[in-house]
């Protein structure tokens, strides 16, 4: 006889083998990167890097001032020409995958005076699928909404941008992401500049977006949440220097090759003692 | 003369003039917008300067051909491909050298007018250059227009709106933020040159009307008229539209009614008047209002301060926040309150108390951004949230 039982075991059986098939052929990465070497004039920002990552992972880009955190997250985004070098994104150029990427510059790269409200913003997040001559329906208005609220924004709508605060400009340019509803989001220095709830509203939806199985990678310049907000880590200076989970990569010996002599032994020691305890307040 | 000219009772062809001006006005003043909101409006003028040696060698050509020199289309055409080498000197010139843009501006802009300028000299020494009338092509008159020619012009107007129409979004998100419009597939450097493209289109148009050397001024006195009355750029663009076209209309008529005057001036005058109204009384970022905005700002300030001051017992040295609270009925002339003095004081004083809670308590940690010292906390959250977070204060306020 066929039980109840029995027909939720075959069903458990046949989630397991599909999960076996599926890990048999694991699924690309997010971000593959190879040889990757960018140069502004003769100087080079970026020098050979490989880097990989996983998809469902939070990266951080970590390195000092000039290393080459943002050209190397520009040349993924196709945004400089590299010399040499491939990109991949889930293994298809990226041509192919512009529908899955979400790009979050930095909150100074644009000038906030320009004659826009804060849900016109978000909007722009929309212009892919809305082409050139589709009209903005109340539905389009409604996810704008719907991503301003996730970031806390909603009552910021029809604000004028330029009367935004740095922390608020940062939501708003999180929410333009979000409606992009990307599976890869990369984010320049998102938490430069802002203030301490925003800090915390933003982590809190990459760590969501995560959790929804997306895939972030931030180019960060604190070295006392690193633990705290990644698992993974990319150490780059110029050349890269380290990358891998968070636990094994953050290291004082790694840190010290990225920043030489800039980062003092007990500065180190010091930054690595508060990211442990950062890990252990954290949830 | 001027009111009938402005009423198009000047006859037929004067009237088509109008209407072509405004037309190519209208054109100007959306297409100059987005131009400005790229921050490329110096890129214009050198693009109007270029047109010069294209027109004075389709001139000479099509006079070598036994043609009419004045043929608009023609001298169209040349101003176009002239001025499209200009900007293919600047595009090189910033990528190749390592000239920033207003220097490239400044080099193409002027060896292209000298040029041109040189080969009016040449035309003024031909046969036919004598009556050709070319000057007008420098600063613009309606007085000699054809019918033809207001036709062309009017229909090309319409026709640089309906690109506008179809490439407005990509030129809008280009001019605020080109990188993510990149990263979302728009092609930047496409989308600059469709703008250049329309620029070009604009000038080459305006060429009889305004005349090369002004064409700018009806590309971005528009604009920026517009962007003193309005935070939406789509609202900024339709506005300046509406007044590049006023402007044109205005400058046509006139010119119509006293066929000395060279047009283009007229309209940039015309277009400067409104761009100087416009700074005086327009409500968000004019002058009047900016200064009426600042002095109510400081009258709050100073209100606040007054009022903490009373509950607290301190003195009022100032003697503005004095003369404030004084003709508002809070305090008497030796500083001390009157009753409602009194109670605004203590509301005062709770207000900041509650502020202080708000902004210790994490929770509310997006509403306490918006804290100024001056926003009554009723505004920012409801009766319950404000006993909630009373409950959390030190003790009962009774200051006074």
């Amino acid at each position: 006889m066929m039980g109840p039982d029995a027909v939720s075991r075959q069903r458990i059986e046949l989630a397991s083998s599909a999960r076996q098939r599926q890990s048999a052929a694991a699924p690309p990465p997010a971000l593959a990167v190879s040889g990757l070497t960018v140069a502004y004039g003769e100087k080079p920002a970026v020098f050979s890097v490989d880097m990989t990552v996983a998809q469902g992972t939070m990266t951080a880009i970590v390195g000092p001032n000039g290393a080459g955190k943002s050209t190397l997250l520009k040349a993924v985004l196709g945004l400089v020409k590299p010399l040499s070098g491939e990109v991949r994104l889930f293994d298809l150029p990226l041509s192919r995958v512009r529908d899955r990427l979400a790009y979050v510059p930095q909150r100074a790269s644009v000038d906030w005076d320009f004659p826009a409200r804060v849900i016109d913003v978000v909007l722009m997040g929309l212009h892919r699928e809305l082409g050139l001559l589709r009209r903005v329906r109340p539905e389009h208005l409604d996810r704008a909404r719907a991503c301003l609220a996730r970031v806390g924004m909603e009552d910021f709508a029809t604000r004028q941008i330029g009367q935004l605060s740095g922390g608020q400009q940062q939501r708003v340019f999180l929410a333009r992401a979000l409606a992009q509803s990307a599976d890869l989001y990369l984010l320049d220095e998102p938490f430069a500049g802002v203030d301490a709830a925003t800090e915390k509203a933003i982590i809190a939806v990459l760590k969501d977006l995560q959790a929804e199985g997306r895939t972030i990678v931030a180019v960060h310049h604190d070295l006392s949440t690193v633990r705290a907000y990644f698992d993974h880590l990319f150490l780059i200076n110029t050349r890269p220097i380290a990358a891998g989970p968070v636990a094994e990569a953050f290291t004082s010996a790694n840190l010290q090759r990225a920043y030489g002599g800039r980062l003092g032994e007990a500065q180190v020691a010091g930054m690595q003692a508060d990211g442990v305890q950062g890990q252990d307040t954290i949830r | 003369m001027i009111w009938q000219a402005l009423t198009f009772q000047l006859g037929y062809n004067a009237t088509l003039v109008a209407i072509g001006a405004t037309l190519l006005g209208i054109a100007s003043g959306v297409t100059g917008s987005f131009l400005f909101l790229r921050k490329r409006a110096l890129v214009s003028d050198a693009v109007s300067h270029a047109t010069l040696p294209g027109i004075a060698l389709a001139f000479i050509v099509m006079v070598a051909l036994g043609g009419e020199g004045r043929f608009l289309p023609g001298l169209m055409l040349g101003a176009a491909l002239s001025s499209g080498l200009g900007l293919i000197v600047i595009g090189w010139m910033i990528r190749n050298t390592r000239l920033t843009e207003d220097a490239a501006i400044g080099a193409v802009l002027s060896v292209f007018f000298g040029a041109g300028i040189v080969l009016m000299t040449v035309i003024q020494s031909m046969q036919s250059g004598r009556q050709a009338g070319l000057e007008s092509v420098l600063l613009g008159s309606t007085a000699g227009m054809l019918r033809a020619d207001a036709l062309v012009i009017g229909a090309g107007g319409a026709l640089v709106l309906l690109a506008v129409l179809i490439l407005r979004r990509p030129m809008l998100a280009v001019g605020f933020d080109p990188d993510h419009a990149a990263v979302t597939g728009l092609n930047v450097a496409r989308t600059d040159l469709a703008m250049m493209g329309l620029v070009m289109a604009v000038t080459v148009l305006g060429l009889t009307t305004v005349g090369l050397v002004l064409i700018v001024a009806l590309l971005i006195i528009p604009a920026v008229t517009a962007r003193l009355w309005t935070e939406r750029a789509e609202v900024m663009v339709a506005f300046a539209g509406v007044a590049g076209g006023l402007a044109a209309y205005f400058g046509a008529a006139f010119s119509a009614s006293a066929p000395g005057l060279p047009t283009g001036p007229i309209i940039v005058l015309a277009s400067f008047t409104l761009f100087a109204l416009s700074l005086a009384i327009a409500p968000t970022r004019g002058g009047l209002a900016s200064l009426l905005k600042q002095s109510r700002f400081r009258r709050r300030v100073h209100r606040r301060q007054g009022l903490l001051a009373l509950a607290l017992g301190q003195p009022i040295h100032e003697s503005f926040t004095l003369a404030l609270l004084r003709r508002e009925g809070l305090a008497r002339a030796d500083g001390e309150p009157t009753d409602t003095g009194r109670a605004a004081a203590a509301k005062a004083l709770l207000d900041e108390a509650r502020w202080a809670a708000l902004r210790a308590d994490p929770a509310h940690g997006l509403t306490a951004t918006r804290y100024d010292g001056l926003t009554p906390i009723e505004t920012v959250l409801t009766p319950d949230q404000i006993s909630e977070l009373d409950r959390h204060l030190p003790r009962p306020q009774k200051v006074i």
